[in-house]
């Protein structure tokens, strides 16, 4: 726990695939086998049921909610022996939360880790899709943190779960209605209201809604899971995943007169980031292994202007 | 309109029975409303009358009795039976509830035209300009400045928290509305103001009024008919000038003699 908390990005091996060592005294993937079997049933209601919010009995992990236990748990429950997983924060691969859940998963499963979106079959993400387009065969887990979209209008479950039932989401759209008064346009820019296959309204956890569209007919099959909350909902493959919107106000993905500085893309979401004190800033992608795949591409290696880096 | 053999009541209450362990707090009670009437409900507090309301309205449990209501199809409702989503919907289209607090009625954090369009969002509304319009429509009819349509209902005095209360109702042009004392907590001119409102409302849109009060002069002013409550039965009933001009039951004189005449 302490050695995982003190990691520190640059420690680990840069290597695109590694295979980790088995850490004795633990089950295969830290969860005992028949908290991985009640996991693996709520995810078959959940794929069953593409949307709705199925409860499951969450355990404590060795982390802090907030952490991601909700999504590690989804991932200790579907990952096997020879899978290869990848791991992003905020599209990165290389912050605190991805390098010490790769390393989790390394030392309680021994499985192969990777950078390398093509080469996942596992892939753990919290604020992001990847840019590279997900393919069949890969199973993509969200970290939520609210499952509930309905909440901030009514704070209690009973109430909620009798809307999603008779699918009364007609208040969802209050919220919409205040964002277009109070700032002319949508401005809602994460964890943006999706309808799953026209019926069951859902939050994608807070990914930006860039990556909404995404979701839309996505190959991969889709978990999310809510640790705190104890709840878990899916997306499965190509399923209709709709961004609610007005008829007079279609929704929108976010744009960017920049490109990246990088890598020069013009497609990808972009992070805006301060280099010094004077208040200079450059936009870079804030997926790294679509950054590093392009610059590797064309040749060339990350260098911040002035030589800062 | 009572009498009317061509008229068929919209409402149609019978002995609806509501207790609480062994309070009963609605007594076998049955009254009619016909379309545009107006009827209130009067007593002293914890006689039942906000029960009575509540239990009309399906947000209480009842031990016995039958709702019927004939909706805007023709159609004969057994509100005690509807399923659940048509009970919503009903609430939502022919019906509308006005609170006495404000606050339990209106999104307090929500604009004042966000609390107007929800219940056309609710129906099915999905045009921001078509909301925005209906919404500015309703606040002129309510008297509110429509440059206030952007402002949040906490900023508003309780008189116009009273009105947009109304607003939000009547934008899908409801047919029965229930009144918890809508005119409680407002000073003397603007009671008199929100009573006009009402009654113009009322008569233009062909609005059916349940109306609970322990006001006797606002049912002098509003009500065709009335109801006096006490302890959770009907001791008296029928026409509004009748009932308080010439009261039978004691409970009755009582309270019109208690009145307060200025």
């Amino acid at each position: 726990m302490s050695e995982m908390n003190g990691a520190i990005a640059t420690s680990e091996p840069t290597s695109s695939q590694v295979k980790g060592e088995v850490e004795p005294g633990f089950n295969f993937a830290y969860l005992d086998e028949q908290t991985k079997r009640s996991i693996r049933r709520s995810l078959l209601k959940a794929v069953a049921i593409p949307g709705h919010q199925i409860p499951f009995s969450s355990r404590e992990m060795p982390m802090s909610y907030g952490w991601g236990t909700g999504g590690i748990q989804v991932t200790a429950s579907v990952i096997g022996a020879d899978d290869t997983l990848k791991v992003i924060d905020q599209g990165a691969d290389d912050t605190t939360n991805a390098v010490n859940i790769r390393r989790f998963f390394r030392k309680v499963c021994g499985v192969a880790t990777t950078e390398a979106t093509e080469a996942a079959t596992i892939i753990q993400t919290r604020h992001r899709i990847p840019e590279t387009p997900l393919q069949e065969g890969q199973i993509f887990v969200y970290q939520v943190p609210i499952p509930e979209p309905l909440r901030w209008l009514e704070p209690s479950e009973a109430e909620t779960r009798k809307m999603h039932a008779l699918e009364d989401y007609g208040s969802m759209y209050v919220k919409l209605y205040e964002d277009i008064t109070q700032h002319g346009h949508i401005a809602t820019a994460y964890d943006y209201p999706v309808m799953v296959r026209d019926r069951y309204m859902m939050a994608p956890s807070p990914i930006p809604r860039f990556d909404n569209p995404k979701m839309h007919l996505n190959p991969a099959l889709q978990l999310f899971g809510a640790g705190r909350e104890k709840r878990i909902y899916a997306i499965p493959p190509y399923t209709s995943v709709k961004s609610l919107d007005f008829e007079d106000y279609p929704f929108e993905v976010e744009s960017w007169e920049k490109a990246c500085e990088f890598c020069g893309a013009t497609d990808s979401y972009l992070d805006e980031v301060l280099i010094n004190d004077k208040g200079d800033r450059l936009w870079i992608c804030s997926d790294t292994d679509y950054c590093q795949q392009r610059q590797a591409a064309a040749g060339v290696t990350a260098q911040l202007p002035g030589g800062e880096a | 309109m009572i009498g009317n053999g061509k008229l068929s009541p919209l409402l149609s209450i019978r002995d609806l029975t509501k207790t609480y362990g062994e309070l009963r707090a609605c007594d076998r009670i049955s009254f009619d409303l016909y379309p545009g009437q107006v009827l209130g409900i009067v007593g002293e507090s914890g006689s039942g009358k906000s029960t009575l309301l509540n239990a009309i309205a399906g947000q209480v449990s009842l031990q016995s009795g039958n709702i019927a209501y004939t909706n805007r199809a023709g159609e004969n409702l057994e509100l005690t039976h509807l399923a659940e989503p048509k009970r919503r919907w009903l609430m939502r289209t022919e019906w509308g509830f006005v609170r006495q607090n404000p606050r339990d009625g209106l999104r307090m954090n929500v604009s004042a035209g966000g609390n107007i369009g929800e219940r056309l969002m609710d129906v099915g509304v999905r045009h921001y300009g078509t909301i925005r319009s209906e919404a500015l429509d309703w606040l002129q009819e309510v008297e509110i400045a429509g440059d206030r349509v952007d402002d949040l209902p906490s900023t508003f005095s309780g008189g116009m928290q009273q009105r947009l209360q109304l607003a939000r109702i009547l934008v899908t042009k409801p047919r029965l509305i229930l009144m918890d004392e809508p005119t409680g907590g407002l000073d003397v001119s603007v009671q008199a103001k929100l009573l006009d409102l009402l009654r113009s409302l009322a008569r233009n849109l062909h609005l059916s009024i349940i109306l609970v009060t322990h006001d006797i002069g606002v049912v002098r002013l509003l009500a065709h008919r009335l109801l006096v409550m006490r302890h959770g039965q009907v001791v008296e009933s029928g026409l509004t000038d009748r009932v308080l001009d010439d009261p039978q039951h004691p409970y009755t004189q009582q309270l019109v003699s208690a009145t307060l005449i200025p």
